[in-house]
Order: C-alpha cells, then structure tokens, then sequence
C-alpha cells in the first residue's frame, strides 16, 4: 500500500536571491493506492516541481509529503527509503541510460536497493516482460537501440524497484503515435498487474482522458481542478482560460451540438463520442 | 546545489565601465597587471588601490561581489603570506625570532598584490558579457593570424563553451535526479565507492555533449557557418570616445607607476 498525502506543501527556488521564485504554493492533495491520477497543466505551472516532491528529490520550502503515514523528509533513511516506494520516471528518461548493457541498466535500481542477485534478476526480467524488452536485447548497449526501445528500457529500469507509486514525466513526448501508444499500455499493464497508483503527467488531454480516473489541473503553481476526468472536462471554458484545451472527442462533441446535433451524455472519449453517435443514428432509424 | 556555480560572473549593468570597448578593458587590465608589478613601495601600492578603488566606483560593483572571487585562493595567499613572513632575512621582531619586520612588510605586500591582481582581473569579468569578452580577444589577437594562428577558431570555441556551461548544468542536475529516483547515492561511501558513483553522471552527459555537439555543427552548417572568413558581425565593435579617454588614462596610471619606481616610493 502506498497512500501519499500532501499538506500545505510549498517550494520556492533560488530562496533569498534575487531570482526568487515560488514554483508551488499551498498543495493539498491526497492521493489513495491505486489510483491512476493524471496530472496536467501548462507549462511552469508547477507540475514537475510538484512529483519532484513525491520521493524526496525536493525537499518542501515548508508542508510536508507523506507516504503510508511517514514523512518522507523526516530523516535521510526515509527519504532513501521512498525512492523505492515512489518511482519516478523524467521527461526524456532515455538520456539516464549509462550502462554497457540493457540488462545492466535495469538492474541499476534493484541493486541500489540492496538485493541479492536472484532477486534481482526477478526484476529485471519482470520489468523488461512488462514493457515488451525481448530477452535477445538484454547484451546490447542501450546505445544501440532506436528512441521508443530506449526509452521503453528506461521505464523498465524504474519498474524494476517494484515502485508502489509509478510517476511519469510526460512518457510520449516525442514519441510516434504507435510508440505511445504502446508506451500507454505498457503502464496499464503494469497497473492491472500490480495494483499501483499511476501518475502521469501529459500534455495530450486525449491520453489522460481515455486513462485516468482521476484529473489534477495545476497552473500557476496551485491546484486548479481535480475531480473526474467527467467532472475537469465539464468545464472547457475554464480550462481555456488557462491555456489547457480539452479532448478532441469533447471538442467534437462540443461543435455537434453546436450545429444542432444533440450528442447526449459527458464525452471525453472517442469511444464515448462514438457511442453516442451510434445511439443518435439508432433513434433516428 | 550545482546552480550556486557562478561560473560567468557577469553583472549586467550600464555603467561607463560597461560600456567600454572590451578591447580596451582587456588593455588596460594589461596594464594594470603591468602597473601592479612594477609598485615597489608602500607609496605606489596606495595608488594602485586607490585607483581599484576608482574603478570598483565607476563600474558599480559591490566590493562584497568584488571579494566574493577571493575565497578559492585565500589558501595561495594565506601561504605566500607565511612563506615570506618565516624566510625573509632582516630585523628580527624580537631578538632571537625567525620573524622579521621585512618579512612582515614583505607578506602584506604580497597578499595585498595578489588580492588587487584578482580583484583587478574581475572587474573585467564583471562588467563585460563573455560573449563580449571573446569577441573582443578575437579581435586582439587578428594580428596572429598573420602567422597561421587559428584565432578565430579559438575564439569561437571559447564562445562556445561559456555558451555551454549552464545547459550542461542543468543537464548534469537532471541526470542526477534520474539517477537518485533510482536509488543512486552520490553523498556517502569512501573515495573510491564515490568515485564509481558519479559513472550514472558521467556516461550519459558524455553521450548528450556528442549528440549536442552534432547537432550544434549541423545548426551552424545549415546556416552557412564555414569558419572567420569573410564573416561579419550583427554587434561590430567600435572604439569610441571613451575608449580613447581610457586609455589615455591607463598610459598616465604607468607613468606614474613607472616615476614612483624610479624613486623608490
């Protein structure tokens, strides 16, 4: 179980200089295990200051980040000991990788933890199976491989510390429509598997819309929305103002009605709009 | 941690100091230097700090900025300060010490040259851009070209560097962030275990400096960059007024430098 509570949290960067400034301020959060939490927001809206905190990499200008009831900050052990509770993957994750092999690199993080070599190779193979690594890459440099397998090794290498919280920096960016995509389900299976919360910071309201059950809207450095992704894209006004768009099925959706179609029911996926259509075309026959 | 580095310790600023040419800031730091080791005594030596005094004035600079680049050679000057003080031959302070009363004068001259000769070069740095900087030491050093050295080449990596140490800062602060969220542990261990610590670091900001570097080279290419010939600038340099006026200045500061030498002062 990884329960995370944040109270009153608050960072400032670069404290008593002349380049002060407040990245978050006052976040109250709690977010329960299992949960799969979309965290979106434009950018320096605070977003990546914010999950810098869930495993101590940060430390709170004052607030405090707990997980399962212990502050993370509290000493150095706890905040050694979260790392492998909450693990955290970095916008272009492909760019950590250093060792000679793809294996080796995976097996970076269990063995910081300390495990003896069986169990990490459990991981290892575990991690690599979850985010589709064939066995046959294990030997080769992670050099070697093209920009989605790295950054799929990558990813594989958090997983390998069995987080209970796994918290990704924008996964897809810059990756092919079929690389993310695979990328998105590589993390749902996980999750269905292991039962962790999932974090994920998107740009693309068309990911976070389809997958997560629960939206977070930061901007300027606050908590904006959070609710249902049914409940954050109810309201496409607000979120325009500050600079976020809503799904491209809720904008379709949107524009139907518009013209007189009359979509029923919230939609912010393409399943949901296609539903609706069907439904629409089967009153009128 | 690593953004505490102040590495290009320019202070943006529109002062006279600011605006000279950064040839003739380079020039008169020359002769500064020049100025510095020719004061042989305590006469000369007030001028010479009065005349930093002046400068640190014109250009604005807090004295406390000025003497913050002091703090990584206090160990040079506290030992030179010692060496002289023990091995100076003369009067001793009291009858039957090592210590001299030369000795004593000797250090203080010492510590005080070396402060003035740092404090001095900083001024320069302080109030002129890299950028600025190179391209100026470019421009002094055309006439090498003359004899086959590469001047522009140099000057355009010098450029390139200082344009490129903040981004592999904050490169270097992401990667070991990646690192730590993997249970990396840079802060504890002996030398060795440490040593071996900073290869997550080091390997990957290797292998993006290359991607970087490759990158770079076809960005310039791409925008007909072939190297200083014929090249011309957006910012031409040009010496002015104030740049005549200053160095006349600087050549007054080494005559009197130069007379007091000649009567011991």
């Amino acid at each position: 179980m990884s329960d995370i509570k944040v109270s009153a949290l608050r960072h400032v960067y670069s404290a008593g200089t002349p380049f002060e400034k407040v990245a978050i301020d006052d976040i109250n959060i709690e977010i329960p295990h299992g949960q799969f939490v979309g965290l979106i927001g434009h950018t320096g809206s605070g977003k990546s200051t914010f999950i810098q905190h869930l495993n101590g990499l940060l430390k709170p200008s004052s607030g405090t980040v707990t997980v399962d009831g212990e502050d993370i900050n509290a000493d150095k052990l706890a905040t050694k000991n979260v790392r492998s509770k909450v693990g955290l993957v970095f916008q272009y994750p492909e760019y950590q990788l250093f060792e000679e092999t793809v294996y080796a690199d995976i097996a970076f993080g269990p063995k910081n933890m300390g495990l003896d070599d069986a169990q990490i190779d459990e991981r290892v193979r575990e991690a690599a199976h979850f985010v589709g690594v064939p066995d046959e890459q294990f030997d080769k440099s992670p050099l070697e491989l093209s920009g989605g397998q790295k950054r799929r090794v990558a990813i594989a290498g958090v997983i390998a510390m069995r987080p209970g919280v796994l918290i990704l920096d924008e996964p897809t960016a810059g990756l092919d429509p079929a690389g993310c995509k695979q990328i998105l389900r590589n993390i749902c299976d996980y999750r269905e598997k292991t039962g962790s919360t999932v974090i994920i910071v998107s740009h693309s309201m068309d990911d976070v819309a389809c997958l997560a059950d629960r939206l977070v809207v930061f901007n300027h450095g606050a908590i904006r929305f959070d609710g249902t992704p049914e409940e954050v894209f109810s309201q496409p006004e607000e979120l325009r103002s500050i600079g976020l768009a809503v799904p491209a099925a809720t904008e379709l959706a949107m524009e139907l009605r518009r013209l007189g179609v009359p979509v029923s029911g919230s939609i912010y996926t393409n399943k949901q709009l296609e539903d609706a259509l069907l439904k629409l075309k089967r009153g009128a026959e | 941690m690593l953004k505490d580095i102040t590495l290009g310790q320019y202070f943006p600023g529109d002062t006279i100091a600011h605006r000279l040419d950064p040839r003739t800031k380079l020039l008169l730091v020359i002769v500064y230097i020049v100025g510095l080791f020719n004061a042989v005594g305590w006469y000369s030596y007030a001028f010479v700090i009065a005349v930093t005094g002046m400068c640190m004035l014109v250009s604005k600079i807090r004295p406390a900025a000025a003497f913050k680049g002091l703090k990584p050679v206090i160990f040079i000057i506290v030992l030179t300060a010692l060496l002289n003080i023990f091995y100076t031959d003369g009067t001793p302070v009291i009858e039957g010490w090592i210590i001299t009363w030369e000795g004593i004068a000797k250090a203080v001259m010492m510590s005080v040259r070396i402060i003035l000769l740092i404090v001095g070069t900083f001024l320069l740095t302080y109030t002129t851009s890299p950028i600025a900087l190179t391209d100026g030491l470019e421009l002094l050093l055309n006439p090498l070209k003359k004899i086959k050295v590469p001047v522009h080449e140099m000057s355009m990596m010098m450029s390139m560097a200082l344009r490129f140490i903040p981004t592999l800062i904050e490169e270097t602060d992401k990667i070991m962030s990646a690192q730590k969220a993997r249970g990396a542990d840079f802060e504890t261990g002996n030398l060795m275990r440490r040593a071996k610590a900073l290869l997550p670091i080091l390997v990957p900001l290797f292998v993006s400096s290359f991607r970087r570097a490759d990158e770079l080279a076809i960005a310039m290419e791409s925008r007909c960059y072939h190297g200083g010939e014929g090249r011309t600038r957006m910012k031409t340099l040009k010496m002015q007024g104030i740049d005549f006026a200053a160095l006349l200045l600087g050549a007054a500061f080494l005559a009197i430098i130069f007379i007091m030498k000649r009567f011991g002062l």
